[in-house]
Protein backbone atom coordinates (compact mmCIF):
# COMPACT_ATOMS: atom_id res chain seq x y z
CA UNK A 1 0.00 0.00 0.00
CA UNK A 2 1.40 2.97 -1.12
CA UNK A 3 0.96 6.39 0.88
CA UNK A 4 -1.42 8.77 -0.92
CA UNK A 5 -0.46 12.66 -0.51
CA UNK A 6 -2.84 13.34 2.30
CA UNK A 7 -0.83 10.26 4.60
CA UNK A 8 2.60 11.79 3.02
CA UNK A 9 1.58 15.09 4.37
CA UNK A 10 0.00 13.64 8.19
CA UNK A 11 3.31 11.67 8.31
CA UNK A 12 5.78 13.79 7.29
CA UNK A 13 7.31 13.97 10.44
CA UNK A 14 8.28 10.68 10.46
CA UNK A 15 9.19 10.13 6.83
CA UNK A 16 11.90 12.82 7.37
CA UNK A 17 13.20 10.09 10.05
CA UNK A 18 15.67 7.78 8.12
CA UNK A 19 14.73 4.99 10.54
CA UNK A 20 11.24 5.64 9.46
CA UNK A 21 10.80 6.69 6.05
CA UNK A 22 8.17 5.91 3.44
CA UNK A 23 9.10 2.43 3.87
CA UNK A 24 9.07 2.46 7.19
CA UNK A 25 5.58 4.30 7.73
CA UNK A 26 4.15 2.13 5.54
CA UNK A 27 4.94 -0.39 7.61
CA UNK A 28 3.31 1.23 9.94
CA UNK A 29 0.02 1.86 8.03
CA UNK A 30 -0.04 -1.69 7.72
CA UNK A 31 0.39 -3.17 10.94
CA UNK A 32 -2.20 -4.67 12.99
CA UNK A 33 -1.78 -4.27 17.08
CA UNK A 34 -3.86 -5.15 20.02
CA UNK A 35 -3.87 -3.22 22.83
CA UNK A 36 -5.15 -5.63 26.13
CA UNK A 37 -7.17 -3.20 28.36
CA UNK A 38 -7.99 0.86 27.78
CA UNK A 39 -7.09 2.37 31.12
CA UNK A 40 -4.27 4.40 32.08
CA UNK A 41 -1.40 2.19 29.83
CA UNK A 42 -4.31 1.41 27.40
CA UNK A 43 -4.74 5.02 27.33
CA UNK A 44 -1.38 6.66 26.12
CA UNK A 45 -0.57 3.47 24.16
CA UNK A 46 -3.43 3.71 21.99
CA UNK A 47 -3.43 7.38 21.31
CA UNK A 48 0.22 7.11 20.33
CA UNK A 49 0.05 4.79 18.11
CA UNK A 50 -3.37 5.84 16.22
CA UNK A 51 -1.36 9.08 15.60
CA UNK A 52 1.86 7.17 14.64
CA UNK A 53 -0.72 5.68 12.01
CA UNK A 54 -1.14 1.82 12.96
CA UNK A 55 -3.00 0.60 10.32
CA UNK A 56 -5.48 -1.45 12.87
CA UNK A 57 -5.93 -1.59 16.28
CA UNK A 58 -7.70 -4.07 18.57
CA UNK A 59 -8.61 -2.89 22.33
CA UNK A 60 -10.31 -5.51 24.47
CA UNK A 61 -11.92 -4.17 27.62
CA UNK A 62 -15.20 -5.24 29.19
CA UNK A 63 -15.29 -2.11 31.95
CA UNK A 64 -17.13 1.31 31.58
CA UNK A 65 -15.71 4.77 32.24
CA UNK A 66 -15.94 5.41 35.30
CA UNK A 67 -14.90 9.17 37.07
CA UNK A 68 -12.48 7.66 39.20
CA UNK A 69 -10.64 6.70 35.93
CA UNK A 70 -10.32 10.19 34.58
CA UNK A 71 -7.30 10.67 36.62
CA UNK A 72 -4.58 8.77 34.59
CA UNK A 73 -6.95 7.24 31.83
CA UNK A 74 -6.71 10.32 29.08
CA UNK A 75 -8.18 8.12 26.19
CA UNK A 76 -11.73 8.60 28.29
CA UNK A 77 -13.13 12.39 29.25
CA UNK A 78 -16.25 13.21 31.08
CA UNK A 79 -18.50 12.93 28.18
CA UNK A 80 -17.74 9.33 27.80
CA UNK A 81 -18.63 9.03 31.48
CA UNK A 82 -21.04 5.78 31.72
CA UNK A 83 -19.85 4.55 28.36
CA UNK A 84 -18.21 1.39 27.05
CA UNK A 85 -14.63 1.94 27.21
CA UNK A 86 -14.00 0.47 23.81
CA UNK A 87 -16.39 2.52 22.51
CA UNK A 88 -14.92 5.99 24.31
CA UNK A 89 -11.77 4.76 22.45
CA UNK A 90 -12.59 4.00 19.04
CA UNK A 91 -14.68 7.18 18.86
CA UNK A 92 -11.50 9.23 20.30
CA UNK A 93 -9.46 7.12 17.84
CA UNK A 94 -11.43 8.30 15.17
CA UNK A 95 -11.25 11.91 15.51
CA UNK A 96 -7.14 11.55 16.00
CA UNK A 97 -6.73 9.04 12.76
CA UNK A 98 -9.71 8.68 10.76
CA UNK A 99 -8.06 6.01 8.53
CA UNK A 100 -7.49 3.62 11.56
CA UNK A 101 -9.07 0.81 11.54
CA UNK A 102 -10.38 -0.14 14.81
CA UNK A 103 -12.12 -3.83 16.33
CA UNK A 104 -13.22 -3.53 19.38
CA UNK A 105 -13.89 -6.58 21.60
CA UNK A 106 -16.24 -5.78 24.52
CA UNK A 107 -15.55 -8.70 26.74
CA UNK A 108 -13.34 -10.44 29.24
CA UNK A 109 -9.98 -11.99 27.91
CA UNK A 110 -10.23 -15.43 28.54
CA UNK A 111 -8.77 -18.88 27.44
CA UNK A 112 -11.18 -19.52 25.63
CA UNK A 113 -11.13 -16.47 23.27
CA UNK A 114 -7.48 -15.17 23.65
CA UNK A 115 -6.01 -17.50 20.79
CA UNK A 116 -8.82 -16.71 18.29
CA UNK A 117 -8.58 -13.20 19.02
CA UNK A 118 -4.48 -12.56 19.18
CA UNK A 119 -4.20 -14.42 15.62
CA UNK A 120 -5.14 -11.44 14.13
CA UNK A 121 -2.65 -9.27 15.27
CA UNK A 122 1.42 -9.17 14.49
CA UNK A 123 1.86 -7.65 18.42
CA UNK A 124 -0.11 -7.96 21.40
CA UNK A 125 0.69 -4.66 23.95
CA UNK A 126 -0.31 -5.71 27.84
CA UNK A 127 -2.30 -3.22 29.59
CA UNK A 128 -3.99 -5.25 31.88
CA UNK A 129 -4.24 -4.92 35.84
CA UNK A 130 -4.40 -8.47 37.38
CA UNK A 131 -1.94 -11.70 37.29
CA UNK A 132 -4.38 -14.05 35.39
CA UNK A 133 -4.86 -11.90 32.62
CA UNK A 134 -0.88 -11.70 32.34
CA UNK A 135 -0.22 -15.13 32.55
CA UNK A 136 -3.01 -15.83 30.14
CA UNK A 137 -1.84 -13.28 27.36
CA UNK A 138 1.66 -14.79 28.04
CA UNK A 139 1.21 -17.82 27.10
CA UNK A 140 -1.34 -17.25 24.28
CA UNK A 141 1.54 -15.00 22.74
CA UNK A 142 4.48 -17.76 23.49
CA UNK A 143 2.27 -20.63 22.02
CA UNK A 144 1.37 -17.89 18.86
CA UNK A 145 4.86 -16.67 18.76
CA UNK A 146 3.79 -13.46 19.04
CA UNK A 147 5.90 -10.48 20.70
CA UNK A 148 4.43 -8.88 23.79
CA UNK A 149 5.31 -5.36 24.66
CA UNK A 150 4.72 -5.61 28.85
CA UNK A 151 4.21 -2.71 30.92
CA UNK A 152 2.77 -2.51 34.42
CA UNK A 153 2.57 0.35 36.66
CA UNK A 154 1.99 0.86 40.66
CA UNK A 155 2.16 4.16 43.18
CA UNK A 156 5.02 5.71 41.31
CA UNK A 157 7.25 2.68 39.90
CA UNK A 158 6.81 1.41 36.57
CA UNK A 159 8.08 -2.02 34.92
CA UNK A 160 8.45 -2.31 31.04
CA UNK A 161 9.99 -5.44 29.12
CA UNK A 162 9.32 -7.44 25.67
CA UNK A 163 8.81 -10.67 25.72
CA UNK A 164 9.00 -12.64 22.43
CA UNK A 165 10.23 -16.46 22.85
CA UNK A 166 11.93 -17.01 20.09
CA UNK A 167 14.14 -14.31 20.56
CA UNK A 168 14.39 -14.10 24.40
CA UNK A 169 12.36 -15.27 27.80
CA UNK A 170 8.53 -14.42 28.62
CA UNK A 171 7.43 -13.28 31.34
CA UNK A 172 7.21 -16.74 32.87
CA UNK A 173 11.14 -17.13 32.47
CA UNK A 174 10.70 -13.94 35.00
CA UNK A 175 7.96 -14.89 37.27
CA UNK A 176 7.76 -18.94 36.68
CA UNK A 177 4.69 -18.69 39.76
CA UNK A 178 1.83 -15.95 40.78
CA UNK A 179 2.17 -14.09 43.65
CA UNK A 180 0.28 -15.35 46.97
CA UNK A 181 -3.33 -13.43 46.53
CA UNK A 182 -3.75 -10.02 48.06
CA UNK A 183 -0.30 -9.47 48.65
CA UNK A 184 0.30 -7.76 45.78
CA UNK A 185 -1.80 -4.66 45.88
CA UNK A 186 -3.37 -3.86 42.52
CA UNK A 187 -3.96 0.27 41.66
CA UNK A 188 -7.71 0.15 43.17
CA UNK A 189 -5.71 -1.00 46.41
CA UNK A 190 -2.44 0.64 45.95
CA UNK A 191 -3.08 3.74 44.22
CA UNK A 192 -0.82 4.83 41.29
CA UNK A 193 0.22 8.52 40.21
CA UNK A 194 -1.57 8.92 37.41
CA UNK A 195 1.35 10.75 34.92
CA UNK A 196 3.12 7.18 35.93
CA UNK A 197 0.63 5.93 32.84
CA UNK A 198 1.50 8.39 30.54
CA UNK A 199 6.18 7.28 30.99
CA UNK A 200 4.74 3.57 31.32
CA UNK A 201 2.61 3.28 28.03
CA UNK A 202 4.47 5.93 25.66
CA UNK A 203 7.68 3.42 26.19
CA UNK A 204 5.47 0.21 25.34
CA UNK A 205 4.12 2.33 22.53
CA UNK A 206 7.67 3.01 21.40
CA UNK A 207 8.66 -0.30 21.60
CA UNK A 208 5.88 -1.60 19.19
CA UNK A 209 6.56 0.77 16.62
CA UNK A 210 10.69 -0.53 16.93
CA UNK A 211 9.20 -4.03 16.82
CA UNK A 212 6.98 -3.02 13.85
CA UNK A 213 10.04 -1.32 11.62
CA UNK A 214 12.35 -3.53 12.73
CA UNK A 215 15.13 -0.86 13.92
CA UNK A 216 16.96 0.01 17.13
CA UNK A 217 17.56 -2.49 20.62
CA UNK A 218 14.66 -3.57 21.77
CA UNK A 219 14.03 -4.41 25.25
CA UNK A 220 14.19 -8.47 24.63
CA UNK A 221 16.52 -9.68 27.04
CA UNK A 222 16.11 -6.34 29.11
CA UNK A 223 13.60 -5.76 31.91
CA UNK A 224 13.37 -1.44 32.21
CA UNK A 225 12.32 0.11 35.69
CA UNK A 226 11.52 3.34 36.63
CA UNK A 227 10.90 4.99 39.94
CA UNK A 228 9.08 8.22 39.44
CA UNK A 229 9.71 9.70 42.81
CA UNK A 230 13.17 8.88 42.87
CA UNK A 231 13.05 10.00 38.75
CA UNK A 232 15.41 7.12 38.06
CA UNK A 233 15.50 4.62 35.20
CA UNK A 234 17.09 0.64 35.87
CA UNK A 235 17.85 -1.91 33.56
CA UNK A 236 17.87 -5.39 34.23
CA UNK A 237 19.41 -7.93 32.21
CA UNK A 238 17.21 -10.88 31.45
CA UNK A 239 17.87 -14.54 30.83
CA UNK A 240 15.72 -17.55 29.10
CA UNK A 241 14.96 -20.14 31.66
CA UNK A 242 15.78 -23.56 30.32
CA UNK A 243 13.08 -24.93 32.75
CA UNK A 244 10.13 -22.27 31.92
CA UNK A 245 7.29 -24.54 31.39
CA UNK A 246 6.26 -22.81 28.36
CA UNK A 247 9.11 -21.48 26.54
CA UNK A 248 12.15 -23.67 27.99
CA UNK A 249 13.74 -26.89 26.87
CA UNK A 250 10.96 -29.06 27.97
CA UNK A 251 7.58 -27.11 28.37
CA UNK A 252 4.88 -28.67 29.88
CA UNK A 253 2.04 -26.69 28.82
CA UNK A 254 1.06 -26.69 25.74
CA UNK A 255 -2.55 -25.26 25.77
CA UNK A 256 -4.15 -22.23 27.83
CA UNK A 257 -5.34 -23.57 30.94
CA UNK A 258 -7.72 -21.56 34.23
CA UNK A 259 -5.91 -18.81 34.37
CA UNK A 260 -7.83 -17.86 37.86
CA UNK A 261 -7.24 -21.29 39.19
CA UNK A 262 -3.34 -20.83 38.73
CA UNK A 263 -2.99 -17.66 40.50
CA UNK A 264 -4.93 -18.86 43.31
CA UNK A 265 -8.51 -17.02 42.23
CA UNK A 266 -11.16 -18.86 43.82
CA UNK A 267 -14.71 -17.22 42.48
CA UNK A 268 -16.18 -15.27 45.41
CA UNK A 269 -18.67 -17.69 46.85
CA UNK A 270 -19.26 -16.68 50.56
CA UNK A 271 -18.72 -19.70 52.63
CA UNK A 272 -21.26 -20.33 55.57
CA UNK A 273 -17.80 -19.14 57.89
CA UNK A 274 -17.11 -15.97 56.65
CA UNK A 275 -21.46 -15.53 56.68
CA UNK A 276 -21.28 -16.31 60.41
CA UNK A 277 -18.22 -13.45 60.89
CA UNK A 278 -20.43 -10.66 59.33
CA UNK A 279 -22.80 -8.13 60.92
CA UNK A 280 -25.34 -5.59 59.01
CA UNK A 281 -24.07 -1.81 58.80
CA UNK A 282 -27.49 -1.05 60.60
CA UNK A 283 -26.52 -2.75 63.64
CA UNK A 284 -23.47 -1.83 63.75
CA UNK A 285 -24.94 1.92 63.65
CA UNK A 286 -26.92 0.74 67.01
CA UNK A 287 -24.04 -0.86 68.44
CA UNK A 288 -21.89 2.88 68.00
CA UNK A 289 -24.62 4.35 69.80
CA UNK A 290 -25.38 2.05 72.14
CA UNK A 291 -21.74 2.77 73.37
CA UNK A 292 -20.59 0.18 76.54
CA UNK A 293 -17.27 -1.34 75.62
CA UNK A 294 -17.91 -1.78 71.97
CA UNK A 295 -14.86 -1.32 69.58
CA UNK A 296 -15.14 0.08 65.93
CA UNK A 297 -11.80 -1.23 64.15
CA UNK A 298 -11.14 0.72 60.87
CA UNK A 299 -8.43 -1.35 59.11
CA UNK A 300 -7.84 0.16 55.76
CA UNK A 301 -4.72 2.60 55.17
CA UNK A 302 -4.31 5.60 56.59
CA UNK A 303 -4.41 7.40 53.24
CA UNK A 304 -8.27 5.67 53.01
CA UNK A 305 -9.03 7.04 56.37
CA UNK A 306 -8.05 10.91 55.86
CA UNK A 307 -10.74 10.43 52.89
CA UNK A 308 -13.22 9.20 54.69
CA UNK A 309 -14.14 7.51 58.40
CA UNK A 310 -16.95 6.64 60.29
CA UNK A 311 -17.11 8.40 63.49
CA UNK A 312 -15.81 6.70 66.35
CA UNK A 313 -14.06 4.06 64.10
CA UNK A 314 -10.45 3.49 65.53
CA UNK A 315 -7.33 2.82 62.88
CA UNK A 316 -5.54 -0.26 62.58
CA UNK A 317 -4.29 -1.23 59.16
CA UNK A 318 -4.75 -5.00 58.19
CA UNK A 319 -1.13 -5.46 57.65
CA UNK A 320 -0.75 -4.34 61.65
CA UNK A 321 -3.05 -7.01 62.62
CA UNK A 322 -1.86 -9.74 60.51
CA UNK A 323 1.12 -9.45 62.62
CA UNK A 324 -0.66 -10.48 65.23
CA UNK A 325 1.32 -8.36 67.71
CA UNK A 326 -0.25 -7.47 70.66
CA UNK A 327 1.01 -4.30 70.97
CA UNK A 328 -0.68 -2.95 67.91
CA UNK A 329 -3.75 -3.77 69.95
CA UNK A 330 -3.33 -1.74 72.97
CA UNK A 331 -6.29 -1.33 74.92
CA UNK A 332 -8.28 -3.74 73.71
CA UNK A 333 -9.74 -6.67 75.71
CA UNK A 334 -9.95 -10.55 74.64
CA UNK A 335 -13.68 -9.77 75.59
CA UNK A 336 -14.78 -6.65 74.15
CA UNK A 337 -17.43 -6.48 71.60
CA UNK A 338 -15.26 -5.85 68.46
CA UNK A 339 -16.52 -5.06 64.44
CA UNK A 340 -13.87 -4.45 62.33
CA UNK A 341 -14.62 -2.37 58.69
CA UNK A 342 -12.55 -1.66 55.53
CA UNK A 343 -13.38 -0.46 52.07
CA UNK A 344 -16.28 -3.16 50.59
CA UNK A 345 -16.04 -5.67 53.16
CA UNK A 346 -12.70 -8.60 51.61
CA UNK A 347 -10.03 -6.81 53.92
CA UNK A 348 -12.31 -6.82 57.40
CA UNK A 349 -12.88 -10.15 57.16
CA UNK A 350 -9.35 -11.28 56.85
CA UNK A 351 -8.76 -9.24 60.16
CA UNK A 352 -11.57 -10.68 61.50
CA UNK A 353 -10.78 -14.13 61.29
CA UNK A 354 -6.87 -13.20 62.29
CA UNK A 355 -8.16 -11.42 65.82
CA UNK A 356 -9.52 -14.42 66.04
CA UNK A 357 -6.99 -16.68 66.01
CA UNK A 358 -5.66 -13.78 68.18
CA UNK A 359 -7.40 -14.95 71.15
CA UNK A 360 -10.31 -12.51 70.78
CA UNK A 361 -13.55 -13.98 71.22
CA UNK A 362 -16.55 -11.50 69.75
CA UNK A 363 -15.03 -10.15 66.44
CA UNK A 364 -17.31 -9.65 63.83
CA UNK A 365 -16.81 -7.97 59.56
CA UNK A 366 -19.27 -5.23 58.82
CA UNK A 367 -20.61 -6.49 55.36
CA UNK A 368 -19.83 -4.25 52.27
CA UNK A 369 -17.70 -1.93 54.25
CA UNK A 370 -17.69 1.86 54.69
CA UNK A 371 -19.04 1.72 50.54
CA UNK A 372 -22.49 0.11 51.89
CA UNK A 373 -22.31 2.57 54.63
CA UNK A 374 -22.29 5.59 52.22
CA UNK A 375 -25.22 3.81 50.69
CA UNK A 376 -27.31 3.10 53.13
CA UNK A 377 -26.51 4.78 56.88
CA UNK A 378 -24.43 8.03 55.94
CA UNK A 379 -24.59 9.52 52.16
CA UNK A 380 -22.10 12.33 53.44
CA UNK A 381 -19.79 9.73 53.93
CA UNK A 382 -18.25 10.36 50.22
CA UNK A 383 -16.88 6.81 47.89
CA UNK A 384 -13.06 6.69 46.77
CA UNK B 1 29.85 -4.95 52.17
CA UNK B 2 27.01 -6.06 49.66
CA UNK B 3 24.37 -3.39 49.01
CA UNK B 4 20.62 -4.92 49.02
CA UNK B 5 17.67 -3.15 47.07
CA UNK B 6 13.94 -4.00 47.54
CA UNK B 7 11.31 -2.40 45.02
CA UNK B 8 7.88 -1.37 45.01
CA UNK B 9 5.71 -3.50 47.75
CA UNK B 10 8.93 -5.41 48.80
CA UNK B 11 10.06 -2.25 50.91
CA UNK B 12 7.26 -2.92 53.01
CA UNK B 13 8.15 -6.50 53.71
CA UNK B 14 11.44 -5.44 54.00
CA UNK B 15 10.97 -2.52 56.23
CA UNK B 16 13.41 -0.29 54.46
CA UNK B 17 14.22 0.29 50.42
CA UNK B 18 17.97 -0.61 51.27
CA UNK B 19 20.52 -2.21 53.14
CA UNK B 20 24.23 -3.17 53.35
CA UNK B 21 25.18 -6.54 54.86
CA UNK B 22 28.84 -7.66 55.44
CA UNK B 23 28.69 -11.17 54.18
CA UNK B 24 31.91 -12.53 55.38
CA UNK B 25 32.78 -14.36 52.02
CA UNK B 26 31.02 -15.79 49.21
CA UNK B 27 27.45 -17.34 49.73
CA UNK B 28 25.05 -17.55 47.15
CA UNK B 29 21.09 -16.11 46.78
CA UNK B 30 19.63 -18.89 48.36
CA UNK B 31 21.63 -18.28 51.65
CA UNK B 32 20.90 -14.43 51.36
CA UNK B 33 17.10 -15.26 51.06
CA UNK B 34 17.50 -18.28 54.41
CA UNK B 35 19.10 -14.94 56.12
CA UNK B 36 16.90 -11.95 55.20
CA UNK B 37 14.08 -14.59 56.19
CA UNK B 38 15.29 -14.75 59.51
CA UNK B 39 14.43 -10.97 60.33
CA UNK B 40 11.56 -10.78 57.51
CA UNK B 41 9.76 -14.11 57.30
CA UNK B 42 7.45 -13.32 54.48
CA UNK B 43 10.31 -11.91 52.20
CA UNK B 44 12.62 -14.94 52.88
CA UNK B 45 9.89 -16.94 51.79
CA UNK B 46 9.25 -14.83 48.64
CA UNK B 47 12.82 -14.90 47.76
CA UNK B 48 12.83 -19.08 48.12
CA UNK B 49 9.80 -19.36 46.54
CA UNK B 50 10.85 -17.45 43.57
CA UNK B 51 8.02 -15.28 43.75
CA UNK B 52 10.42 -12.21 43.30
CA UNK B 53 13.01 -11.53 40.47
CA UNK B 54 16.32 -11.14 41.89
CA UNK B 55 19.34 -9.84 39.93
CA UNK B 56 22.54 -9.50 40.91
CA UNK B 57 24.96 -6.77 39.25
CA UNK B 58 21.69 -5.86 37.52
CA UNK B 59 21.93 -9.65 35.59
CA UNK B 60 19.04 -11.66 36.54
CA UNK B 61 19.56 -14.68 39.15
CA UNK B 62 18.72 -17.92 40.28
CA UNK B 63 18.90 -18.76 43.73
CA UNK B 64 22.23 -20.30 42.97
CA UNK B 65 23.88 -17.31 41.90
CA UNK B 66 26.96 -17.08 43.96
CA UNK B 67 26.90 -13.46 45.48
CA UNK B 68 30.22 -11.70 46.64
CA UNK B 69 31.21 -8.55 48.68
CA UNK B 70 30.66 -5.30 46.71
CA UNK B 71 27.78 -6.80 44.53
CA UNK B 72 24.19 -5.06 44.33
CA UNK B 73 21.64 -7.40 44.89
CA UNK B 74 17.78 -6.46 44.03
CA UNK B 75 14.55 -7.53 44.62
CA UNK B 76 11.73 -7.11 42.70
CA UNK B 77 8.55 -8.16 43.23
CA UNK B 78 5.39 -8.65 40.19
CA UNK B 79 3.27 -5.84 39.28
CA UNK B 80 -0.35 -6.10 38.63
CA UNK B 81 -1.16 -2.51 37.80
CA UNK B 82 -1.94 -1.31 34.55
CA UNK B 83 -5.68 -0.99 33.16
CA UNK B 84 -8.41 -0.03 36.24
Amino acid sequence: MALNPEQINRYSRHLLLPEVGVEGQEQICNARVLVIGTGGLGSPIGLYLAAAGVGTLGFIDFDVVDLSNLQRQVMHGESTVGHLKVDSAKNRIADINSSIEVVTYNERLTAANAMDIFKDYDIIIDGTDNFPTRYLTNDACVLLGKPLVYGSILRFEGQVSVFDAARGPCYRCLYPEPPPPGLVPNCAEGGVLGVLCATVGSLQATEALKLILGKGDTLIGRFMLFDALGMKFREMKLRKDENCPICGDNPTISELVDYEQFCGIVPHEESPEDSALEIDAQLVKDKLEGGNGFRLIDVREPSEYQICKIEGATLIPLGLIQEKNPAHLEGITKNDEIVVHCKAGVRSLKAAKALKEMGFTNVKSMRGGIEEWSDRIDPSVPKY
Amino acid sequence: MTRLLYFASLRALAGKSEESLELGGETTVRALGERIGKTSPKLGEMILGKKVMVSVNQDVATLDTPVRDGDEVAFLPPFSGGAI
